[in-house]
């Protein structure tokens, strides 16, 4: 009696295990954007009781499983050229925004109290300038005392997302670090020490006097950090907040880029942050499983309607309503349903 | 019957019982003997599989870079064609092991002297197990020990001294030289990695001081011996192979040491000649780098693993070779 009601018990907990995987929706790519993916699944789960599995394996391994067809869709912080996407028969759009911000860690120097540009950015991490007393660095900072102090260069060890995009800013605007160095998820770094992941650079500027990182922004405030203002294209000073974020995704011309292959560094607009990171989702055209992919799109026409403020709360940016709009016309209509 | 009779009867009952039981013994002997040997031939086996798998995966990067790969200063898996040298980790491996080595096992040793020969008896116990504990202490702990208390007092209180006073003496100032000082440099990997491999090298030290017979030792402070004569010619003499085998033992850790080292080498594959300037390992930047690589670019951490495989295996191969002329020399 008991035997069979356990057995009993384990075939309907089998079956129930099952049909949910059946129904799930799997993910896996970019790292940076795990903690608003699985905050989305949490609620979304929550409101429809579909669940979304999405691994933060990084944005590589991520183009890798979508290749392979293991994931229902991958997330990666670098687009992809047209070409690359319909080869490989996928579609690519971006889904959320982050900024990259220079932190610091100088004695009496709190957010935004320094300014910075591309050109004495790109000169710190090609090894140009060393000393944070420069007389660069004191021209944009006329009224900050800055140290007599070797700047201890800090960059990320791993191959990154946030490196791509950091590198790519820095080769559009200092020619000199287009040459030496690049634009790269990993580059040849001429100076500077390696921290592993966002959280690894993070803890050695706060461990190292006189040194400077970049990490995503929302690592600079959970660290309690101080992050520098910037001068962006227009020549004008902004600070990394949310405005400067989608001013910078609403300026940009996401209309010329093809398969919106578009990176959000550099663009024009007064009050438009420099740096800015736009994370992308991947998706087959034809899946295998047609029915994971709507239930899929299901989740992310959610997450662009309901998940802004949850966004928000992260220190996440939603994309503006203008690219929404243009994503769903544009790309979701040609994924098989 | 006889007594005699019943004698040779009795006996020949004996031998056929005792051919019986050493029938059985020989099949336990065989089986307990193909166990035994399939799991000797099954590390083997092992072994081989693991290199050809790392053979397999370094392939890419053995066809792309051959043997220059050991000798390209260059680590730039950006390019469209990468180009990727393991010269700076395996300088920053060697280093570090080679300074690790040469704080631990002077102190080691003398730690083990101390505990054998020279500390009062109801301290021997606590010491050893002091020690003991250190050697189960997780490596992450050590790294972060090092990231976050070590690395910034040299930093701040030790390395710029140094720095300071070799400033005008030429090779000094270029190995502790330093244009900028952080909590990141290989002499502070190499520091933590001196502190992880130390209870090694003093427990296995202790073992086998411990298997000196004592009248050796006390012939010798029989005829007059001190201590430190007594240490270094009967003591150190007669255990040396076991010496040497913990030393090696330490090396091996110290070469493949990971997590404490990625911590705080600062991951950057220059090399300057300095030893407070930051590093890397080849245990590090696999480490680092494996998770986001691909292609060629993950091919050439295989082979980087390859090469640390076969740098332990020379490591071993050449404390055994030290060892047997060690042994025939005493034997002459």
């Amino acid at each position: 009696m008991k035997i069979s009601t356990l057995i009993a018990a384990g075939l309907v907990a089998a079956v129930s295990f099952t049909a949910a995987v059946a129904k799930d929706i799997s993910g896996a790519g970019a790292t940076f954007p795990a903690p608003v993916y699985l905050k989305w699944a949490d609620a979304y789960k929550k409101a429809t009781g579909a669940a979304v599995n999405y691994q933060g394996v990084g944005s590589g391994a991520g183009r890798k499983q979508i290749e392979a067809r293991t994931v229902t869709f991958a997330g990666s912080d670098i687009p992809q050229k047209g070409e690359w996407l319909d080869q490989r028969g996928l579609v690519q759009w971006p889904m959320v925004m982050g900024g990259i911000v220079p932190i610091v860690n100088i004695e009496g120097v709190g957010p935004s109290d320094l300014v910075l540009d591309g050109q004495t950015l790109g000169d710190i991490y090609s090894g140009k300038i060393k000393r944070w007393n420069d007389a660069a660095l004191k021209a944009l900072n006329p009224k900050a005392s800055l140290p007599d102090l070797p700047i201890i260069v800090i960059r990320r060890s791993d191959g990154s997302g946030t490196t791509y995009n950091f590198t790519y800013y820095l080769s559009a605007v200092n020619e000199d670090f287009k040459k030496k160095v690049g634009t790269g998820e990993a580059v040849e770094w001429p100076v500077g020490i390696g921290g592993k992941g966002n959280d690894g650079v993070a803890n050695n500027v706060m461990q190292t006097k006189g040194s400077i990182g970049y990490v995503e922004l929302a690592f600079a405030i959970q660290n309690g950090l101080a992050y520098t203002d910037m001068i962006n294209s227009a020549g004008k000073r902004v600070k990394p907040k949310f405005d400067s974020f989608q001013a910078a995704a609403q300026n940009a011309d996401w209309s010329k880029a093809d398969h919106f292959n578009l990176v959000l560094a550099n663009q024009p607009g007064a009050s438009a942050w420099p740096m800015t990171v736009a994370t992308f989702i991947l998706m087959p055209t034809e899946s295998d499983d047609a029915e994971a992919a709507a239930a899929a799109i299901k989740f992310f026409d959610w997450a662009y309607a309901n998940g802004g403020s949850m966004a928000k709360e992260l220190d996440y940016i939603p994309m503006p309503d203008s690219v929404v709009a243009k994503v769903k016309s544009a790309v979701w209509s040609k994924i098989a349903k | 019957m006889s007594v005699s009779e019943h004698r040779v009867s009795l006996l020949a009952q004996s031998a056929a019982d005792r051919a019986k039981v050493l029938v059985s013994m020989a099949t336990g002997d065989r089986i307990f003997s193909t166990v035994t040997r399939v799991c000797a031939y099954g590390v083997l086996l092992l072994l081989a599989g693991i290199m050809l798998s790392l053979v397999i995966g370094a392939w890419p990067a053995i066809q792309a870079f051959g043997l220059e790969f050991l000798v390209t200063r260059r680590w730039a898996p950006q390019l469209d064609e990468p180009v990727l040298g393991a010269l700076a980790p395996i300088y920053g491996t060697l280093l570090t092991s080679f300074i690790a080595m040469i704080i631990a096992v002077p102190f080691g040793l003398g730690v083990a002297i101390f505990l054998t020969e020279l500390c009062p008896i109801p301290l021997r116990r606590p010491i050893r197990v002091a020690i003991e504990l250190l050697a189960g202490v997780p490596s992450i702990i050590y790294g972060m020990w090092g990231f976050f208390v070590l690395g910034p007092f040299l930093a701040q209180h030790v390395e710029p001294a140094i720095v300071w006073a070799v400033q005008d003496i030429p090779v000094l100032n270029t190995i502790f030289g330093a244009e900028v000082i952080s909590n990141i440099s290989l002499f502070n990997a190499s520091l933590i990695l001196a502190i992880m491999i130390l209870p090694f090298i003093t427990a296995i030290a202790v073992d086998v001081f411990g298997t000196v017979p004592p009248v050796l030792k006390e012939s010798a402070y029989g005829i007059g011996c001190t201590t430190w004569e007594v240490v270094k010619n009967v003591v150190i003499p007669f255990t040396r192979v076991g010496l040497v085998g913990g030393i090696m033992l330490a090396l091996g850790r110290a070469l493949g040491e990971t997590m404490a080292v990625t911590f705080i080498i600062g991951n950057s594959f220059q090399i300057d000649g300095s030893i407070f300037s930051p590093g890397t390992t080849i245990s590090a930047a696999i480490a680092s780098e494996f998770a986001e690589s691909s292609d060629v670019h993950r091919a050439a951490l295989m082979y980087l693993g390859l090469l640390l495989f076969i740098l332990t295996f020379i490591v071993l191969a050449a404390a055994r070779l030290m060892l047997a002329r060690l042994d025939k020399r005493a034997g002459a």
